[in-house]
């Protein structure tokens, strides 16, 4: 008997996709049931890690009223789950030039008027997988505080379940961009060390040492690479 | 005010209670003494007064959600303030509206907003009349 | 001790009303009163929902209520009309209503339940309730003399009753007092408690723009020099729509529109600089000049007893 790998059998649990029961482990996300299940999944799906936000889902659980919302990769499968994916969220999304905006309270009334729709009834911060504040950045975009929506939105993976359970029909995402980009351009404070790397590197500061590296074979390469220089933490 | 045919349909009785129900005001009071309309600083460019409003509903006339009359109100409330039988007639605009908002009726339509009006039009603004005239 | 109150500056007093907002925090400095933004907010709603069935209109106004008790206030002031009407008649309807108060704590399960323990105050009625007219008159450095003001209240101070400021809604006399306390004199139009055409500005700017050409025509035919108000958007409406006023009447002579607290500010000695008159479409800096208020104001305000 092999004793190098011990079996471990998870309990099974029923969930229901597209009105059809089906069991699987009770250990796995709702992405690897899926797979479980032997479909092979080329829509609603990404990283796997709960970074990339192509894997919205909407789920019941049994003997409860609410609409559940959260990445199928990450969140793992009930028994009497009730699962539907929601692979892409309709968008309203603005094109413009970022060099000819200005970052002015109106701005964001321009491009997403829809915003002063909101009600607050905090049903995007609800249905967050990313425990983002999402009405709040919502609200600070539409009193025209750039930075604050920026820096409220910064985590956000734009899986869209804001998008798709508000009333007001806002697409909280792309407000989200619009405020960071407006806060990157215009608002952000300059690093002024990373202007004066910069301007460095067009000057030809680093050609040289480039020029050598890209001559050295790989042997050369990996014996630099294990020798280099920490920068401290 | 035309001639009106007094039949007490099934349609007519609902859409008046749905009126009463939705702005909680009796308007089986109104006697018709018009001061609300006296009061209404935007009554002159409406489609119907505002007593002949609560007139066409007391009779459940349906025909007064194509008026512009409740899409003009802007809840200044003069009229609620100073009604005798005191019928709380901006929430009967309100519930007018409300009916129109529930219908997919829109007054105001974000597209048709220009560039200019954006950038002018300060948010308490926009958020008000989204609020009232958008569904 | 200066007194910390909770304040809610409102969405557009971060930009179009900035100065409303900024003035505001001088004026009660001067007072000893400090005003504390609230650490969160949002939208107060601008309306307050008049239908029976719909509470969703409510939950802006009551979340903000939350947020001034999750900041461990009692007390909730604020300049713009708008929002104190919308916020205050929320907190009415909450304070009566069990059953719909009870429904809207259930929807916001996320929030701490709240039960209607917060006081709302417009700021003009917390400056009478905590200073008095002659306090208010006290504190001048800088009488408004000669200055002709028409005060404008528009709808949201006065009406419904329950949360009118004024005792008197239908000939309300606050902001006349405030002006004469100002050492201003007030001018008073028939149209100083109508509507100035609120929202419609958004969709039917020309019926705004006769309501405008009317209240600035009344207020230019009894001289006023200008109008004071306490709503952005009634601010909006008179100052900004008298451009398509003119187009309606061209002889409509331009009279400016500024908020309360700046015409205290003012009043008080605040750097005329930091008053945002350069913002207004019709600038009050004229006027004001014309009048003589603009001079070197007295910097020495009187030391208040600590």
């Amino acid at each position: 008997m092999d004793k190098t790998t011990t079996e471990v059998t998870y309990e099974k649990v029923k969930i229901i996709v597209a009105n059809t029961e089906f069991e699987v482990p009770s250990n796995l996300t709702i992405m690897k049931a899926f797979e479980y299940l032997g479909w092979r999944l080329d829509r609603g799906v990404g990283c796997r890690g709960g970074f990339c936000g192509a894997c919205s889902t909407i789920y019941r659980l049994k003997g409860d009223h609410k609409l559940y919302t959260g990445l199928a990769c990450a969140t793992k499968v009930e028994d009497g789950m009730i699962v539907a994916q929601i692979p892409i969220s309709p968008a309203n999304k603005k094109l413009y030039d970022i060099e000819s905006l200005k970052a002015v309270p109106n701005t964001m009334l321009e491009f997403y008027p829809e915003i002063a729709r909101c009600i607050s009834c905090n049903t995007c911060t609800k249905a967050c997988p990313m425990d983002i504040e999402v009405m709040d950045y919502v609200q600070a975009a539409l009193r025209g505080d750039i930075a604050l929506a920026a820096t409220l939105s910064f985590d956000c993976i734009m899986c869209g379940l804001c998008a798709t359970r508000c009333p007001a029909e806002i697409t909280q995402f792309n407000v989200g961009v619009l405020a960071r980009r407006l806060y990157g351009r215009y608002i952000q404070p300059e690093y002024k060390q990373m202007t004066k790397r910069v301007k460095e590197i067009e000057k030809g500061k680093y050609d040289a040492e480039l020029e050598k590296l890209m001559k050295t074979d790989k042997k050369g390469l990996a014996k630099l690479y294990a020798e280099r220089v920490r920068e401290k933490a | 005010m035309s001639m009106v045919k007094l039949t007490k349909t099934e349609k007519r009785i609902a859409f008046r209670q749905k009126v009463l129900d939705l702005a909680g005001a009796n308007i089986m009071r109104c006697y018709q003494c018009g001061e609300c309309s006296g009061g209404c600083p935007e009554s002159a460019v409406m489609d119907l007064l505002p007593n002949q409003v609560i007139h066409k509903i007391q009779l459940g006339d349906e025909s007064v959600l194509d008026t512009n009359t409740f899409w003009i109100c802007s809840s200044c409330l003069i009229c609620s303030a100073r009604c005798p039988k005191g019928i709380d007639i901006a929430k009967v605009m309100e519930s007018l509206r409300e009916i129109s908002l529930r219908a997919k009726k829109s007054y105001v339509t974000l597209e048709a907003l220009t560039k200019e009006e954006l950038e002018e039009l300060p948010q308490i603004a926009l958020i008000s009349s989204f609020k009232k005239q958008t569904s | 001790m200066t007194e910390k109150i909770a304040y809610y500056p409102g969405c557009t007093a971060k930009s179009y009303a900035k100065y409303m907002d900024l003035t505001a925090r001088e004026v009660m400095k001067k007072f000893d009163i400090e005003l504390v933004e609230l650490t969160r907010w949002t939208c107060c709603g601008t309306f307050f929902g008049l239908a029976e069935d719909n509470l969703t209109s409510q939950l802006a106004p009551m979340r903000n209520m939350i947020r001034t008790r999750e900041d461990g206030f009692t007390d909730l002031t604020t300049t713009c009309s708008m929002c104190y009407n919308t916020l205050k008649r929320a907190n009415i309807l909450i304070q009566n209503d069990e059953e719909k108060a009870s429904r809207l704590n259930a929807f916001m399960y996320e929030e701490e339940d709240y039960e209607g323990d917060v006081r709302v105050w417009h700021l003009l009625e917390l400056l009478l309730e905590k200073v008095d007219i002659a306090g208010i008159a006290k504190k001048i450095v800088n009488p408004l003399k000669g200055l002709k003001v028409a005060p404008y209240y528009g709808c949201t101070l006065l009406r419904p009753k329950e949360v009118t400021i004024d005792k008197n809604p239908e000939k309300p006399t606050i902001l006349s007092d405030l002006i004469f306390a100002l050492g201003a004199e007030a001018v008073e139009t028939p149209y100083m408690t109508e509507c100035c055409g609120s929202y419609l500005t958004v969709k039917d700017k020309h019926l705004v723009a006769d309501r405008t050409n009317r209240i600035i025509g009344s207020a230019a035919r009894r001289e006023a020099d200008l109008l004071v108000v306490s709503c952005p958007l009634c601010q909006f409406n008179l100052d900004r729509r008298q451009k398509e006023a003119r187009e309606l009447n061209s002889a409509l002579p331009e009279i400016p529109v500024v908020y309360f607290t700046q015409l205290m500010a003012l009043a008080l000695g605040v750097d005329v600089k930091e008053l945002g008159f350069h913002e207004h479409y019709v600038d009050p800096t004229p006027v004001l000049r014309k009048r003589k208020l603009l001079g070197t104001p007295m910097k020495v305000p009187v030391k208040v007893k600590k």
